[in-house]
């Protein structure tokens, strides 16, 4: 934990595109699952998005009261002090065992992981890979903004090929630094996942995607139709050396182009 | 009505009576009698059992279903119980309560599957990173692990601390009748920090991390104050005819069963010998050890390591007594005949001056 925490701009556009209350309704607040905290993320960051999308996800469907949530080691690891509702820390790359544990023990609550790439993809791909085959009745929410962030930018495996970081001076060359993982296509070959997709966060028609996807995860998991897992691709500004404007443009111009968005599987109408 | 089998079973068996709701398991010999025997009475319980992919799987596994307040378990023996040991340093941090049992192997490394004690440092003294101590219990018959893991529960909910249960290779595997006499426990209480969701209350969370400046040295601070509470009462051990003994084993699990016979048999033969059996090995029963060391009093500490146990005999002693060893490691068990000759040779240095 190199940096002191900054304050996050919030977004806050996306909120416009889905006004249909009368005028002198109030037409902006906080969800309830989030409390009014101020969050420790980066200028620009896409935390702050994908937290509010997550929370009011959990209003919509009423999990609040029902929600116990695992909480990475990376820059969601302050998650708990940011949602409101149960949420445990768990060791670098557990947050799938952990749940594992939590919803095989309380099979009536809601149960979902707030990962980082690094957390679920690199040291946790061993949990990450057993839970998805294991078919555990969970949700994660993988954030993926290829790099460590939070230890201040260095490689993770998503990284992109060339790109700098900490770690890559020289840009990441696949003969040294092997090449950026595809979470949710090697999920997808297991038989025991049910819902995957990939979606950012980079303008408003896709956060009204993303919050889509988050929703169906959740309900997946409602339905007791087993492992749901929603990437989503975010932004990283101040580890990616960019204004928070130029990453928005780096992710839709270079970052969705290794990972294009989509639904990656879903077996849940099945 | 008393019942043969293994301790590696009778273990299970205490636990399931303690009413645990889950057991997480990963395969390693020799304590491979407890995930199978869960595999079948867990699932008949309708409980939990779940394999995980490995052991830091299984006690991650464990440290999320005690973070909502369930009894969780796991086992393993020596080489997995290191995997373990993040997970054990969190659940320390975040003060979860749960069963790690370590059924001891040979090592360092993938040692061997032979009975040892080699692990005692890591038990007592903190096996993972950081400040903290487990309850430790160390049983030495079958009927003990039966018993040690049915109390296990409530020594860990009461102190909200992780217990492990240090057992080794030869009591696991070693078949002895058990009275299976504890009453199933169906009941819990409710716990005011377990995670069951925020209905009708504030909600709450679970952590190690306590960035804010000063909170995790506090933390530390109240860690330690349990700790005190914890050794000024669960401080457990028996004594075999140390009243007027001149020459005291210290030695728990296995050992302590040779050395009881080591001890009679020295006793035939006119020494005055006796044991002294830690049940709990943190925390230590160093004020009664202590209380043993007079004058004309001469310990011999006997493990089967070269010599973890004796630094907290010598510690406990404080330089009263004389304190010899033996020792032996890597799948090696000393015979008792082994330990009165080392008796034998003790008192002879004894009347020489020595």
């Amino acid at each position: 934990m190199q940096r002191q925490p900054l304050l996050l701009i919030f977004f806050t556009s996306y909120s416009f595109f889905h006004l249909k209350k009368d005028f002198m309704q109030k037409i902006l607040s906080k969800p309830e699952a989030l409390k009014d905290a101020t969050l420790s993320y980066c200028p620009g960051c896409g935390h702050g998005i994908i937290h509010r999308l997550v929370a009011e996800c959990i209003d919509e469907l009423d999990l609040r009261e029902k929600t116990i949530a695992v909480a990475p080691v990376g820059c969601a690891v302050f998650a708990y002090d940011y949602f409101n509702f149960d949420v445990t820390e768990a060791p670098h790359g557990r947050p799938p065992a952990v749940a594992t544990g939590i919803k095989r023990t309380n099979p009536d609550k809601f149960v979902f992981t707030y990962q980082g790439d690094g957390d679920i993809s690199a040291i946790g791909m061993a949990e990450t890979i057993h839970a998805a085959n294991r078919g555990e009745n969970i949700s994660i929410i993988f954030v993926n903004n290829a790099n460590y962030g939070m230890t201040g930018g260095q490689m993770a495996p998503t990284t992109l090929i060339g790109q700098v970081t900490e770690t890559t001076p020289f840009g990441r060359d696949p003969k040294r630094d092997g090449y950026p993982i595809h979470l949710c296509e090697l999920l997808a070959t297991l038989e025991g996942t049910t819902y995957l997709e990939r979606v950012s966060i980079y303008n408003p028609q896709n956060i009204i995607k993303a919050k889509k996807a988050i929703k169906k995860a959740f309900q997946c998991q409602l339905d007791g139709k087993g492992f749901s897992l929603v990437e989503v691709i975010s932004n990283c500004p101040v580890d990616w050396g960019m204004t928070p404007l130029d990453s928005i443009k780096w992710t839709e111009e270079t970052f969705i182009k290794t990972f294009p968005l989509g639904l990656v599987k879903d077996k849940s109408e099945a | 009505m008393k019942k043969l089998v293994k301790g590696n079973i009778a273990l299970c068996e205490g636990a399931i009576a303690a009413g645990i709701h889950a057991y997480f398991g990963y395969p390693i010999t020799p304590q491979n009698e407890i995930p199978a025997y869960m595999s079948k009475k867990m699932v008949e319980l309708k409980r939990v059992f779940v394999q995980g992919e490995s052991e830091i799987a299984s006690a991650n596994m464990v440290l999320g279903a005690a973070a909502t307040g369930k009894r969780a378990m796991t086992s393993s023996s020596s080489p997995g119980i290191s995997l373990k040991q993040e997970a054990i340093s969190y659940m320390a941090g975040m003060q979860i309560p749960a069963l790690i049992v370590n059924v001891q192997r040979g090592g360092p490394g993938l040692g061997n599957i032979s009975g040892s004690q080699s692990d005692y440092f890591q038990a007592v003294k903190g096996g993972g990173h950081g400040d903290y101590r487990l309850i430790v219990l160390a049983p030495n018959c079958a009927q003990e692990m039966y018993e040690f893991a049915y109390d296990s529960f409530d020594l860990a909910e009461k102190y909200r601390i992780p217990v492990m249960i240090l057992s080794d290779g030869v009591v696991g595997q070693m078949m002895e009748p058990v009275e299976f006499n504890k009453p199933e426990i169906t009941e819990f209480a409710d716990k005011n920090w377990a995670l069951t969701g925020c209905k009708g209350r504030e909600p709450r969370s679970l952590q190690s991390l306590l960035m804010k400046d000063g909170v995790l040295e506090k933390h530390n601070i109240n860690l330690q104050e349990k700790y005190k509470i914890i050794s000024e009462n669960e401080v457990k051990y028996e004594t075999f005819m140390t009243d007027d003994a001149e020459i005291i084993i210290a030695a728990y699990g296995i050992s302590s069963r040779i050395a009881k016979s080591a001890v009679k048999i020295a006793r035939k033969e006119g020494i005055k010998a006796g044991l002294f059996r830690p049940k709990t090995l943190w925390p230590f029963p160093s004020e009664a050890i202590n209380s043993l060391s007079k004058n004309g009093v001469k310990f011999l500490t006997a493990e089967l390591s070269h010599g973890q146990m004796i630094e907290d005999v010598k510690l406990a002693v404080n330089g009263k007594a004389p304190v010899e060893f033996l020792g032996r490691a890597g799948g090696g068990v000393f015979s008792e005949q082994e330990m009165v000759e080392k008796i034998k040779a003790m008192s002879e240095d004894k009347r020489a001056g020595r």
